[in-house]
């Protein structure tokens, strides 16, 4: 945090000062566990078992804090007879079906009641079992409880026997971290956590980059449920993400599985009607109820008058989702020659992308590419100065790709908002126009738009319906005919429909299509006709939450699940740590943050049994988002690999897992090509060592908006691996001497680092090391260097399609480069693809998993 | 000043007590500042020497591009064209403060690696041409058009209906506004481009 998010580190410096402790578990030693009380040296991919072993540990010593666990998680709730544990099967949960290669989530259910993940289907599209409205299940509110937590198949006994074997010798082998350590960390996280303390969690996205990502985020979830720290000041889970509106794209989403404010995309299982669709994504429970306003509010922002009762609000007529559309996917289907467009703005995927050579061989095999970026990128040159260009494998003149550059505005040169890590919205104001043809993508997409719209006038045909009937009429200023970022926001916000009032909150959405809605989430950030988000009271002038700095969703609100910080009879659970609370005397909830509660909801109130809606979040509802209003330390539905976070081995491993038989994910997302290949499972000897890659302070991910300044360069000139001196001395490798690190994908060379920072930790009986590999680095800009996303693979978590990079193996060797010929450079890739490495799986898991692409 | 062969003059042993007055290491000594953290060590011209921004007028409201703490930024403007980028003091995130990245923000958008053109390389090119920018939007909007007319699906190979194109794919996000990602969620949800995607993923 310290290394990658450091102005964000300088409050947990002032709580330090405050007499805060400070853990920072980390493969690195680095400049977070400098200042750290407690650094604990962990090996890549192992978090679950980590955080597992501490789940254990506050189970069996009872440290938990019974009544916010009684009172707000799903401990008490009965799961189903049918449901089998991986400690029944080996590293399986029941349900596993190995013709489809997936699980089926029925049996993960509740007894008798059928929850809905929050927020709709975006990864179980209307399974059977996956809480699809079935007519014989009960509201997820139904759900049978035991309140002694005794029930063989209550979640908190459930959770118990999961985790019974994460012991700390366990802990020790998987992860490398002494017993000694362990017991350290547990007393101190316990010691602060619970009634008067609170414990905050701050994970970096790296976190996310796991074939199991989604699952580790999980164990953090359980842990933090368990001690009491979720909704409360000083506690929660804080994703400290890397873009300045990397939390804006994921709420208005340029993501292939959502529509704005976490909607799912229509898929083919969604059928052809709205009211289907609502089906399968409303709960009838929880705040969810709302569904359908936000799904009428959006379709009728899109598509204005056009939209209406009858027709649907045009839902039908949407785009249909058949699978998995993730970047991964399309940039295998586009090396087959399958994607001819693509555009590429603010984002450097040559270098960026796992395995960047398959990432160009896309680019290569694409008809048409544009690329918006302020400075000339590696993805904009790929057809010029790639390493397989430059060692000679393609000639720029057998590359049929055309490539458009257009140079973009900087943030200073055009109005609109971020939305930082913490849900803030900011709005910029502009300093000064782009220079020369530089413009926004406001502009550009805005003005591409008006073409197509015209081109969709003129052709009549059905197909291009909904483009005919876009609202697209946002006013333009200026020479440039820059569209009005203000007037964009108002249509996020929203207003009534026809007369376009702002509407001051999504409470005030409908479903009869007299509301329009761009995002509900963010609906009040234009409250009353004013630009919420430009907001700028000096902080040291307002409580130190400060709600009066731009504006945070939703509804402005800065902590979520707040209603935790309160007991059952909305009395702060302590006065060191309160936030918000119930007034008896005025009947509604106040505090410090706005409640995460409906407002004059008396804790007293419980939903009468079986009711539906907004009438169904009871007084004592802390996660009103929820289906059931409970915090889940058993997910009963929502996620592909399990309800509970399991231990597994990354893809490519040293090791054997030593929990389980299945060795990996059974449901991880792979892409069997010759030019992605994979390691042995584990005990590679082609491959001993273990590789995580990094950034680092003094450039930005794929070097876009550093490798090109030269303060910057100056700071961080050169691009390194950094290693232990133990594997430099087995390897017979120098401090400032070249290296070259070699995976199944490829090598790269670069000056080896070697610090203690790295060290090698004991695991089953024998030494692992572990080679660090920043990312920053291309072939363009002031500084060059070799991209670590040379060696990594395709193959990504199934809850999120979000690859692992974090943990695999490699070789290193002293000395420069003989890369040999890229894989990705020859030619098209042989079928039938190479089967996976046995190792992986149990034998009935059984070969066949959904491959996300097929070649031809 | 002191002349051979004469005493100095009272005006004169004043210009040199004034002369090493002016040496910094005396004045330092004189005043007890020996590491010259007060004012001893200023010399006329650095008394001289204005902040580049004092005539830039009111900071110019702005956050930071980079990471996604999303630390104020002040963005001084003289004479239309950016002075200098500060950190925001008023901020309750960042009070003030910015990292290494976020400090070179300045030369960021400043630098003489920005691209002021738009590029244009055709098939089996080795070099770039330059291009008019409206000319390079109609010559997208068309590939974009031709491109979905050949690449469409009403159904799927099973017979579902799908009404979409994956012809057509989009990268980028993460370090876009809210507003413009808005913009290209609808306009390529309406065009029936599904492989939208952006940095959250990766």
């Amino acid at each position: 945090m310290a290394e990658n998010h450091p102005v964000g580190f300088q409050w947990v410096m002032e709580a330090r000062e405050r007499g805060a402790t400070i853990i920072h578990v980390d493969p690195r030693f680095t400049r977070t566990s400098a200042v750290a009380d407690i650094h604990v040296p962990i090996r890549p991919g192992t978090d679950i078992a980590w955080l597992g072993g501490l789940i254990r540990h506050v189970l069996e010593e009872e440290a938990y804090f019974k009544e916010y666990v009684l009172a707000f998680t799903n401990a008490p709730v009965i799961v189903r007879e049918d449901f089998r544990d991986t400690e029944d099967l080996d590293g399986l949960f029941s349900g596993w079906n190995a013709q489809e290669g997936k699980y089926h989530v029925d049996s993960w259910q509740y007894e008798g009641a059928g929850t809905i993940p929050a927020a709709g289907h975006k990864h179980l599209p209307a399974d059977a079992g996956a809480g699809a409205d079935a007519p014989d299940k009960r509201p997820a509110t139904l759900q049978e409880r035991d309140e002694t937590l005794r029930h063989p198949r209550c979640v908190f006994q459930i959770l118990r026997r999961h985790f019974s074997r994460y012991t700390p010798e366990m802990v020790e082998q998987i992860c490398g971290v002494p017993r000694a350590l362990f017991a350290k960390v547990a007393e101190t996280l316990i010691r602060n956590s619970r009634r008067e303390r609170t414990a905050a969690f701050c994970y970096a996205v790296g976190w996310t980059h796991h074939s199991v990502g989604v699952q580790y985020i999980r164990t953090a979830s359980i842990l933090q449920l368990l001690l009491g720290n979720m909704g409360r000041p000083g506690g929660g889970i804080i994703a400290l993400r890397g873009h300045a509106s990397i939390q804006g794209s994921t709420d208005i989403p340029t993501l292939f599985n959502i529509l704005p404010g976490y909607l799912p995309m229509p898929t083919t299982k969604h059928g052809g009607t709205l009211a289907k669709y609502i089906q399968g994504n409303r709960s009838p429970t929880g705040w969810w109820s709302e569904f359908p306003k936000y799904i009428v509010s959006l379709l009728r922002a899109w598509f204005g008058d056009a939209a209406t009762k009858e027709n649907d609000y045009l839902w039908g007529e949407l785009p249909r989702l058949t699978g998995d559309h993730s970047h991964m996917t399309t940039v295998a289907d586009m090396a087959d020659g399958k994607v001819p467009g693509y555009f590429v703005m603010g984002e450097n995927p040559a270098v960026g992308s796992p395995n960047a050579g398959l990432q160009r061989k896309g680019l290569r095999n694409a008809k048409w590419v544009v690329v918006r970026d302020l400075a000339m990128i590696e993805t904009a040159e790929f057809w010029k100065s790639a390493p397989e260009v430059q060692a000679g494998e393609v000639r720029p003149e057998d590359i049929q790709t055309e490539v458009f550059f257009f140079p973009a505005a900087a943030h200073t040169e055009k109005e609109g908002t971020f939305t930082n890590t913490q849900r803030l919205l900011q709005w910029r104001e502009k300093a000064e126009e782009p220079p020369g043809n530089a413009r926004s993508e406001l502009h550009f997409v805005f003005h591409l738009g008006r073409r197509l719209i015209e081109k969709a006038r003129a052709s009549g045909k059905e197909r291009d319906l909904l483009l005919r009937s876009l609202v697209w009429d946002y006013p333009t200023q200026g020479k440039l005919q820059e569209p009005s970022a203000e007037a964009v926001l108002a249509e996020i916000n929203g207003y009534t429909w026809p007369d376009r009032n702002p509407v001051p909150g999504y409470a005030e959405l409908k479903d009869d299509g007299s509301t329009a809605c761009g995002c509900w989430i963010y609906s009040g950030c234009f409250s009353g006709g004013v630009n919420q988000t430009a907001r700028r009271k000096p902080g040291r002038e307002q409580s130190w939450v400060a709600p009066e700095w731009g504006w945070a969703w939703p509804a402005n609100r800065r902590v979520l699940y707040n209603r935790a910080s309160a007991d059952l009879e909305g009395k702060p659970w302590s006065e060191r740590k309160r936030l918000v609370w119930w007034d008896a005397a005025k009947r509604r909830w106040t505090g410090e943050d706005v409640p995460d509660i409906i407002a004059d909801r008396d804790p007293a109130y419980r939903a009468p049994p079986g009711v539906e809606g907004l009438a169904s979040i009871g007084g004592n509802t802390a996660f009103l988002m929820q289906s059931d209003g409970l915090g889940w330390l058993y997910a009963p539905t929502g996620l592909i690999d399990g309800p509970l976070p399991t231990h597994y081995e990354p893809l490519e491993s040293v090791v054997k897992n030593a929990l389980y038989g299945q060795q990996c994910n059974p449901t991880r997302l792979e892409y069997r090509r010759r030019d992605n290949r994979y390691h042995g499972a584990y005990d590679d000897p082609a491959y001993p060592f273990v590789l995580t890659t990094f950034r680092l302070t003094e450039h930005h991910t794929a070097g876009g908006m550093s490798r090109w300044l030269w303060w910057l360069c100056e700071l961080q000139p050169e691009m390194f691996v950094e290693i232990s001196p133990e594997l430099a001395r087995l390897r017979g490798i120098t401090h400032g001497g070249w290296a070259t690190v070699s995976t199944a994908r490829g090598a790269i060379e670069a000056r080896a680092l070697v610090t203690a920072r790295l060290r090698p930790l004991q695991i089953q009986g024998k030494t692992v090391h572990t080679i660090g590999v920043p990312w920053h680095w291309g072939t363009v800009g002031r500084s060059t260097g070799a991209s670590g996303n040379e060696l990594l693979a395709l193959v990504a978590d199934p809850n999120v399609s979000i690859m692992e990079s974090k943990a695999l193996t490699a070789h290193i060797l002293p000395g420069r480069c003989d890369r040999g010929r890229h894989p990705s450079t020859l030619g098209p890739t042989p079928s039938p693809l190479e089967p996976g490495d046995p190792r992986r799986d149990l034998p009935q898991v059984g070969t066949k998993r959904p491959m996300p692409t097929q070649e031809p | 000043m002191p002349v051979r062969g004469r005493l100095p003059t009272i005006a004169g042993v004043s210009t040199l007590i004034g002369r090493l007055e002016s040496w910094p290491l005396l004045r330092q000594l004189r005043r007890s500042d020996p590491c010259a953290v007060g004012d001893t060590a200023a010399t006329e011209r650095t008394r001289g020497l204005r902040a580049r921004i004092r005539d830039a007028g009111k900071p110019v409201r702005s956050v930071c591009p980079y990471c996604a703490v999303g630390c104020g930024q002040k963005v001084y403007v003289k004479e239309g064209k950016i002075a200098d980028i500060e950190g925001d003091e008023d901020s309750p995130i960042s009070r003030g403060r910015l990292c290494p990245k976020g400090a070179a923000s300045f030369q960021l958008v400043t630098g003489d690696h920005r691209i002021r053109d738009v590029l244009y390389r055709p098939p089996g090119g080795t070099q770039w041409d330059v291009l008019p920018l409206e000319k390079a939007m109609d010559m997208v909007a068309d590939r974009v058009w031709r491109t979905r007319e050949e690449t469409w699906e009403d159904t799927a190979p099973n017979g579902e209906r799908v009404k979409r194109t994956l012809g057509l794919a989009h990268l980028g996000g993460a370090t876009l506004d809210n507003e413009e990602n808005y913009l290209l969620k609808k306009l390529y949800t309406a065009l029936g481009v599904v492989q939208v995607e952006n940095q959250a993923r990766i």
